[in-house]
């Protein structure tokens, strides 16, 4: 008896928080910011209700990206709920652009003077339909560089200075071939943490990925994924990877135990590393990224057509996706700024790390300036990749699959997931 | 309750003033209305009494259950507009999909993995609890503290217990000389080791509700059969199980309907935060799993729905089988 009206309370509260109701009614506005993980936004949301009388601005904070987008997509099915600003990750936006019907187009209801070269170019192209409809003002980005331990491959008799290391990273070719010799040098340790990790980045520098831009399936026919595939599997057969998944809780002991020598990292990653290796492993970073850039991760500010407040609602994304915003929300909690001014800051250029001896903020802003063109993401993008060819190359590590077995496995289960 | 049979019409009268015990039909307009709303009274009144709970259980019970079926009939997107019937095609779909039967078949291992051990366990602690023991309370607490814990706890201690690399288990394991186990990869291996997570926590609280029937067991009865010469076995095969019987059901029923809907555990079992694969090659995904994918992940509901009512089915005819097995199994003792 007691469970449902309860149950209906806290049903009617959280549509009175998503809905963002009129307050008042003297023109009073209620924005709700719903974030995940740390998007540095305390401050910023502060001083923007100070700067906008009339206008209450509310975080909603969940801890996990999973989560933040579970509910999200749960609350488009259900069509009501959602806060007035939602943040949508990188694996997520796929997603977010197949519901595009449920979100504002920026163009239209967003401030005049947020032009697109405030950002990166393929940062604004990835909050894109591919009719041209604007769904996220982008935030964060995470342009990849390569970590490695300077420790091991000076005791494999590798090049370990970041000057010096440059042409074991040039390519993907190199990085293969170092691995090879690295492990005959020191057979106890692996190359790389993971294979989807090296596949992953290798693949999002191909121009086209899983689908054309007509969102058909090409996983099949596109020979650039099956190249990328062989040569992570032959890695892998090599011995060249450690087989821990990443972010599992082996992976996180892994790092104490000199499990592998280099690991692709964004700049979101390099705080972890440190945490997890501890003092006395010496982790560098290397300024040279195989075969050019990469990013990995990255949010966009969306504004649904669930909101009551459109217009105010965007004018907020715009105002927290600006240079100046971004750089402070960086020195806040560390989301790497897309916007060009924003990477020519000072402030960022001037951002050293001790742990890993190196200028972090001109070395990621030129990393940044080396990703290539937005890849087109189909439907089931970020499907495809985390349940699908993830688990598919696992199981080649895990040895529970042949590499064929597992190719078939890879096809079939991303023919599955676009029928 | 009997004042207001039909019977009863003669004490009604003396309200009125003395009117011939003639028949109620010409008494006046008012005094058989009183009649009528007496009668119904009765016969009506018993059912609202019962009415909350068959206004609750159908708007959480059988609600979904129908909406569900006609979900299930759509390819019906999370996000998309406008659902598209297309009738059977989704269990069409699902009786082909060999990832759902590779699912099927970890559910029912696991299912027999935990139940079967769990209910065996439970039944020989309620039996060693009820014997005579100093601090008996404290052992009985101690039983039901492992429900009590934590279920999302529960899966990072598990998890990291059953570590490939870095594991406590396979460090066991190998100070005996045995090679580790892969526990995520080997598909028996992860089945046991989530089943294992599962009888921890659910094999205390079957003991308790086990111990409370065994509890009520009269005394004489053990009296008289000790006076007839049986000794503690054939009490107990004799007395003890044949009265456990309308519990036996109980908890077998109950395990049988948790058991097939495994979630939570191979979830948290999964090596990667928040996975709903069930390993690489879906060795531990389970039906509710991925029910939950499909659903959730992939946003398909029309599909995610058909996997949830042929998963309502099979659980009918589990509860059904193990309802006639358990029956079966104590009055076979009973006869004794």
């Amino acid at each position: 008896m007691l469970a449902l009206p309860v149950g209906l309370t806290a049903a009617l509260t959280l549509s009175a928080c998503g809905g963002g109701g009129d307050g008042g009614g003297d023109g009073d506005i209620e924005l709700v910011v719903a974030t995940f993980n740390e998007f540095g936004y305390e401050e910023l949301l502060e001083e923007y209700e100070e700067a906008n009388p009339g206008i209450t601005v509310i975080q909603r904070k969940t801890g996990t990206a999973e989560a933040h987008h579970q509910n999200l997509f749960t609350k488009i099915g259900a069509g009501s709920g959602l806060a007035d600003i939602e943040g949508v990750e990188e694996g997520y936006i796929a997603q977010a652009m197949e519901a595009s019907g449920r979100f504002h187009d920026l163009n239209e209801i967003g401030p005049d003077d947020v032009s697109p070269d405030r950002w990166l170019d393929w940062k604004y192209e990835g909050g894109q339909t591919p009719d041209g409809k604007l769904i996220g003002y982008g935030t964060d980005i995470g342009p990849l560089a390569m970590c490695y331990r300077a420790d091991l491959l000076e005791e494999a008799g590798l090049p370990s200075d970041p000057a010096e290391v440059g042409e074991l990273f040039a390519t993907w070719d190199s990085y293969f071939a170092a691995g090879d010799e690295f492990i005959a040098a020191n057979p106890d340790t692996a190359w790389f943490d993971f294979g989807p990790q090296v596949f992953n980045a290798m693949h999002n520098q191909l121009e086209t990925g899983y689908y054309d831009t007509d969102s058909n399936l090409v996983v099949e026919t596109n020979a650039d994924i099956r190249d990328n595939w062989d040569q992570v599997v032959a890695a892998i057969e090599g011995g060249q990877s450690a087989g821990l998944e990443a972010f599992s809780p082996a992976w996180d002991t892994s790092f104490r135990e000199d499990a592998f020598a280099t690991k692709t990292c964004p700049p979101w990653l390099l705080g972890q590393i440190e945490e997890l290796a501890g003092p006395d492993k010496v982790w560098r970073v290397a300024e040279d990224f195989p075969d050019g850039g990469g990013n990995w991760g990255g949010t966009w500010l969306t504004v649904p057509t669930q909101t009551d407040h459109p217009e105010e609602a965007a004018a907020l994304a715009a105002w927290l996706t600006a240079p100046e915003q971004q750089t402070r929300a960086f020195v806040a909690s560390g989301p790497f700024p897309s916007q060009i001014e924003a990477l020519e800051s000072e402030e960022l250029l001037a951002l050293t790390n001790e742990y890993f001896d190196v200028d972090t903020g001109a070395l990621f802003a030129e990393r940044a300036a080396d990703v290539g063109p937005a890849q087109f993401k189909g439907p089931r993008d970020g499907q495809i990749q985390s349940n699908v060819l993830s688990p598919a190359l696992a199981s080649i590590e895990e040895g529970t699959a042949s590499p064929d077995q597992a190719w078939d496995a890879f096809l079939s289960g991303s023919l599955n997931l676009a029928g | 309750m009997t004042v207001g049979t039909s019977g009863s019409t003669g004490s009604d009268g003396t309200g009125a003033d003395g009117d011939p015990p003639a028949s109620p039909g010409d008494g006046g307009g008012r005094r058989s209305l009183r009649e009528r709303l007496n009668h119904w009274d009765v016969r009506y009144s018993p059912y609202l009494y019962i009415a909350p709970f068959f206004v609750i259980f159908a708007i959480v019970g059988l609600f979904p259950l129908l909406y569900t079926s006609y979900v299930s009939l759509f390819d019906w997107s999370l996000v998309a507009e406008d659902p598209v019937f297309i009738g059977l095609d989704n269990y069409v779909a699902l009786m082909g999909d060999a990832r759902f039967w590779q699912a099927m078949v970890n559910t029912i291992s696991i299912f027999i993995l935990s139940t079967a051990p769990q209910l065996a366990m439970a039944l020989l602690f309620a039996v060693l609890l009820d014997a005579h023991l100093r601090a008996r309370t404290i052992f009985r607490v101690g039983l039901l503290l492992p429900y009590v814990a934590s279920l999302v706890a529960l899966g990072i201690i598990f998890g990291n217990l059953f570590n490939h690399d870095y594991g406590l288990i396979n460090g066991v394991l190998g100070l005996f000389g045995i090679d580790p186990i892969n526990w995520h990869a080997n598909r028996f291996a992860s089945h046991v080791a989530i089943a294992s997570m599962v009888n921890w926590r659910w094999t205390g609280y079957n003991a308790l509700i086990i111990l409370a029937a065994m509890q009520a067991i009269p005394r004489d009865l053990y009296e008289a059969a000790t006076v007839d010469g049986a000794g503690r076995w054939r009490r107990f095969i004799s007395v003890t199980l044949p009265m456990l019987r309308p519990t036996m059901f109980f908890v077998v029923i109950t395990a049988t309907v948790g058991g097939l809907q495994i979630f939570t555990e191979p979830k948290l079992f999964a090596q990667v935060p928040g996975s709903n694969n069930g390993g690489s090659t879906g060795q531990f995904q389970t039906v509710t799993l991925y029910m939950y994918q499909q659903g959730f992940e992939n946003f398909d509901l029309g599909y995610a729905s058909a996997t949830a009512w042929v998963l309502f089915l099979v659980i009918v005819i589990f509860a059904l089988i193990n309802f006639w097995l358990t029956r079966r199994i104590s009055s076979t003792e009973d006869s004794r």
